[in-house]
């Protein structure tokens, strides 16, 4: 088995969801993390799930990147260790400096929760592994903050690069995100920040169990089950 | 007693009124006290006999209620009532007004209703899983109501989402008498094992009173008096003040901090600081306890550093609870609390005094016996009198269709009312996810479904909820009017295959010292009970808030009804909306004793028509025909349920076609010879007792041959892109296309522009 972390700040929501999603899935065991320990304990994964973070306040994840548990996922990151940031936690990451661009206020400016449709771009990553190139996915949203945002030659550069893994298909995009960007990698291709929520796709009695194939994926990246 | 008052006297009569006691109110606490009370005390004692702690206009009344049965674990008294779901497990639930507040600030008011209701849901030792609104306002087409609902919905938006607390359900409704007094109703649901429920009951002498979550500021201040227990005017701007900050982050800390605190078995006794703040808690922790306490309030943490005495023990300040620890176990708790970052202070100790003592550091500040002030607030009677014209004190409702309408405009007017159009533009604003408990999202079934689980551990069978009220029919007639209430909340929890386990009720009304506000509560309460006894629903707990009333009058009165039920799978759970899933064209009937009536409808309303009546109707047979479809949809015979309510049958159509995203053809002559009535009440009538059923045509045949007795007509079949209605010579022919979007379109258009300019 696979040791999965799930990163547990003060106003996170989404952590048992995340926990039991990774749970379900073959080869991954999945445990919590502290904010305010220091260490990893030796996981192979690190999720960080959605919510609210300190409350939001002053930004989305702006007070969570300074927590003692974030020197070690940018430390497990550097090393090539698969981190995926959820919603709160893409907010998270992005603050963090381990990916590019910014969460702004959704365009309509209000909170939305809603299935969407995703477009997989790139089914090469640590995390989506298990999905087709060009795959559909249903899988939830449920944000304020979700309106994804880089300057334009940021956008081109990471597009050319590859590190749009997900975008909000035809007519759904739900935040007014730039050029439809839902989920964005690492130059590296091992950390993967994403608005929607994979930890709630992951059984047909709540909508979907699309999500279901991140989990998958990372569980074959790291050799817990049969390729 | 009969001298002339001294000045000092007189003095303390004006402050007393000023708080709103009454002259005999101040006699009665002079002679439990011995004496005249000083500031604090007064201040104690006109929250704790306020309306809104001591229910004085209400209490006799809702002894009516039957709230006894074999599955009760905690009634009405405790924070919320209590049902054993069976697997271990006990459901927590409770519905709570927040109207005042919310009229006057509705972001803060809305939010802080939501962080209230779920303190009293935690203070039970369970985890909340669950939010439901209820939510009334005036037309919507005013700057007013649209700034009301915009803010009053993004309040509990950011409260509720940002604590992590699906919520899953809840009503909106539009009509004049709330114009100034909105309603903001919240219902939280919450799971624990039921051999862990914890009493708010303060024992043990010597056990250490430990004050957790925020610091005590002066935002609140005679919330409960100024607010909730007094009618609205135009000066409530300047009650403000009043209205209390919420701060989500702090209350999400104290839920995990409680639930640590409660799994570790560190605590006596757990109470929430709600309305009335320090005083009520420890005079009901005490109370409930048959104990004393002491209080020291120099040891309790402050916003402001010169808070007074008695604005200390008043403050309504928000994400505060109060617990009783062993001495032994003082430091574990604050250790726990720490690991939270939760302000955690002893500020004081059980005794057996049976006194409420406050003391400001060494100095004795306030001493009065606990049960002065808990249970010898006078109770008064009602003087309900039956007005001759029961709709008079209300504004008559503006024309918007003409009566001669063509059928097919009345179905399009109803699609697109504001009472009957999608609440999308509003659930959309919603967490209802979170948790992963959640299998019917709103607008997927008739009630909410939900996993029965807890910490990770799922039993397989889930709970449904929903909570339901109609202020224009219990106007119409608060007896029958209040029972329709408990049929349709029951009628949803039948449409997905669950029976109820409780009730908790809202009652909003105007002020019960008028006669016409007295027998509507007195009509609605005895509606309830009759309705609750003959469906041997318990009611567990609830809230009463009585002076609803602006300066245009009163509101409608209006019960508000939050259910329960059980069923042994999320899978059951029937959709609302048509489909055929095997191919063939389902068939499409109508199960129960339903007998329509245009008198109070939603069709009538746009018409400009509300009279002061509803027809009667046989309760035994109602809930003898939720009971078949009950059965009908565990049994897997049916593809969809949908009860009939606002806008009738045709609008009941409509809704499962846009739902399934199917047309049907449909043919009410067999409704019309069953009830003999005429087109236009077989197509728009309402009551109680409608199920709307879909399923395959042999399993339908077979259950029409079963459940004869409890009414079933076939009507027609799901099939096409259009809604095909015919009632006599009544033709409706609308593509589900156009009704799709007169449905789903009016508050999305409504609402698509952020509203920016502050107007009241």
């Amino acid at each position: 088995m696979a040791r999965v972390g799930v990163v547990v700040f003060p106003g996170s929501c989404d952590e048992a969801d995340a926990l039991g999603a990774a749970n379900r899935t073959p080869g991954l065991s999945a445990e919590y993390l502290w904010h305010g320990d220091a260490g990893l304990n030796g996981v192979e994964a690190v999720v960080i799930p959605g919510g609210f973070s300190y409350g939001d306040y002053l930004r989305p994840g702006a007070i969570a990147r300074f927590s003692p548990v974030m020197d070690a996922v940018a430390a497990f990151a550097r090393e090539g260790g698969p981190v995926l940031g959820i919603c709160n936690g893409f907010q998270v990451l992005c603050e963090a400096g381990l990916l590019p661009g910014a969460l702004l206020p959704n365009a309509g400016l209000r909170f939305v929760c809603r299935q969407v449709p995703l477009t997989v771009e790139r089914s090469d990553t640590q995390w989506t592994a298990a999905c087709e190139p060009g795959e559909k996915l249903s899988i939830p949203v449920k944000h304020s903050v979700g309106r994804y945002f880089a300057p334009p030659q940021m956008l081109d550069e990471l597009e050319a690069q590859g590190q749009v893994v997900l975008r909000y298909g035809a007519g759904g995009n739900p935040n007014g995100s730039l050029r439809d960007i839902a989920g964005v990698v690492n130059e590296q291709g091992n950390v993967l920040g994403l608005m929607p929520h994979p930890e709630h796709a992951v059984d047909p009695l709540e909508g979907s169990e699309d999500g279901a194939k991140l989990f998958a994926s990372v569980a074959r990246h790291l050799e817990a089950v049969p390729a | 007693m009969s001298a002339p008052a001294a000045p000092a006297l007189e003095r303390l009569y004006e402050q007393a009124a000023a708080l709103g006691l009454t002259h005999a109110e101040l006699d009665r606490i002079r002679v439990l006290l011995e004496r005249d009370p000083n500031e604090l005390e007064l201040a104690v004692f006109s929250l704790l006999w306020s309306e809104h702690c001591a229910y004085k206009h209400s209490k006799k009344l809702l002894r009516k209620l039957p709230t006894g049965g074999p599955r009760v674990l905690m009634g009405p008294g405790e924070n919320a009532g209590a049902i054993d779901a069976g697997d271990g497990l006990a459901v927590v639930f409770k519905v709570e007004s927040h109207n005042h507040p919310s009229a006057v600030e509705p972001f803060q008011g809305a939010a802080t209703g939501v962080g209230g209701i779920l303190r009293d849901i935690f203070a039970l030792g369970a985890r909340p899983v669950a939010v439901l609104d209820s939510l009334r306002f005036g037309d919507p087409q005013t700057a007013r109501t649209r700034y009301l609902l915009d803010r009053a919905v993004a309040g509990i938006a950011s409260y509720g989402n940002s604590v992590g607390v699906a919520t899953v359900g809840g009503e909106v409704y539009f009509e004049p008498p709330y114009e100034q007094n909105c309603l903001v109703n919240a219902m939280c649901v919450g799971i624990a094992p039921a051999d862990r429920l914890l009493s708010s009951a303060a024992h043990g002498t010597g056990n250490v009173l430990v004050l957790l979550g925020a610091r005590t500021g002066r935002d609140g201040i005679g919330g409960a008096s100024v607010l909730a227990s007094a009618e609205l005017d135009e000066a409530d701007e300047s009650k403000r003040p009043s209205v209390q900050i919420g701060d989500p982050l702090e209350e999400s800390k104290l839920i995990e901090c409680c639930m640590e605190l409660v799994d570790a078995d560190l605590l006596v006794a757990l109470q929430d600081l709600g309305a009335a703040g320090l005083s009520s808690s420890t005079s009901e922790m005490a109370s409930k306890g048959e104990v004393g306490l002491d209080i020291d309030v120099s040891r309790v943490p402050l916003r402001e550093a010169d808070m007074e005495p008695f604005e200390i023990m008043i403050s309504e300040s928000q994400e505060r609870m109060l617990c009783v620890v062993e001495p032994g176990r003082v430091e574990d708790v604050l250790a726990v609390c720490e690991r939270w970052e939760t302000n955690s202070t002893p500020i004081g100790e059980v005794t057996d005094t049976q006194r409420l003592r406050v003391f400001d550091g060494e100095e004795l500040v306030g001493d009065m016996p606990v049960t002065a002030l808990v249970d010898e607030c006078p109770l008064y009677d009602l003087e309900p009198a039956e007005p001759e014209d029961r709709m008079a004190v209300y504004a008559a409702q503006r024309r918007e269709l003409e009566p001669s309408s063509d059928p097919a405009d009345t179905l399009r007017a109803l699609l697109s009312s504001p009472n009957i159009a999608s609440r999308r533009w509003v659930f959309e604003q919603y967490d209802h996810l979170v948790g992963s408990r959640t299998t019917r999202r709103p607008e997927q079934a008739d009630a909410a479904v939900l996993r029965l689980m807890y910490a990770g551990e799922d039993t397989g069978k889930a709970i449904a909820v929903s909570i339901d009220g109609n202020g224009r029919r219990v106007a119409c007639d608060p007896y029958i009017g209040a029972a329709e209430a408990v049929c349709e909340c029951a009628a949803n929890l039948a449409c997905v295959g669950a029976e109820p386990l409780g009730l908790t009720n809202c009652l909003n009304f105007g002020n019960p010292e008028k006669p016409h506000v007295a027998w509507q509560l007195t009509c609605a309460v005895e509606g309830l009970a009759a309705a609750c006894s003959v469906m041997d629903i318990p009611v567990v707990g609830g809230n009463v808030s009585l002076y609803n009333e602006g300066p245009g009058g009163p509101i409608y009165p209006t019960p508000v009804v939050g259910m329960v039920g059980e069923l042994p799978g999320p899978e059951v759970a029937c959709p609302s909306g048509f489909r055929s899933p095997t191919g063939e064209p389902d068939v499409v009937a109508l199960i129960g004793p339903f007998t329509p009536s245009l008198l109070g409808s939603e069709t009538r309303r746009m018409q400009g028509e509300v009279a002061g009546e509803l027809p009667p109707f046989d309760l035994a047979a109602v809930t003898e025909a939720l009971g078949a479809v009950r059965e009908a949809v565990r049994a897997g015979v049916l593809h969809s349920a949908h009860d009939v309510s606002d806008g009738g049958l045709a609008a009941c159509i409509a809704e499962a076609a846009i739902l399934g995203g199917t047309g049907a053809q449909v043919d009410l002559d067999p409704l019309m010879r069953r009830a003999d009535v005429d087109a236009e009440t077989a197509l728009f009538g309402e009551g109680p007792g409608g199920i709307l059923v879909s399923g395959p045509r042999e399993e339908l045949l077979a259950l029409s041959r079963r459940i004869s007795r409890h009414g079933f007509l076939a009507l027609g079949q799901v099939g096409g892109d259009a809604v095909r209605i015919g009632a006599g010579i009544g033709r409706i022919d609308l593509s589900v296309e156009e009704a799709t979007a007169l449905h789903q379109g009016f508050l999305e258009e409504l609402f698509s522009s952020p509203i920016t300019d502050r107007v009241s």
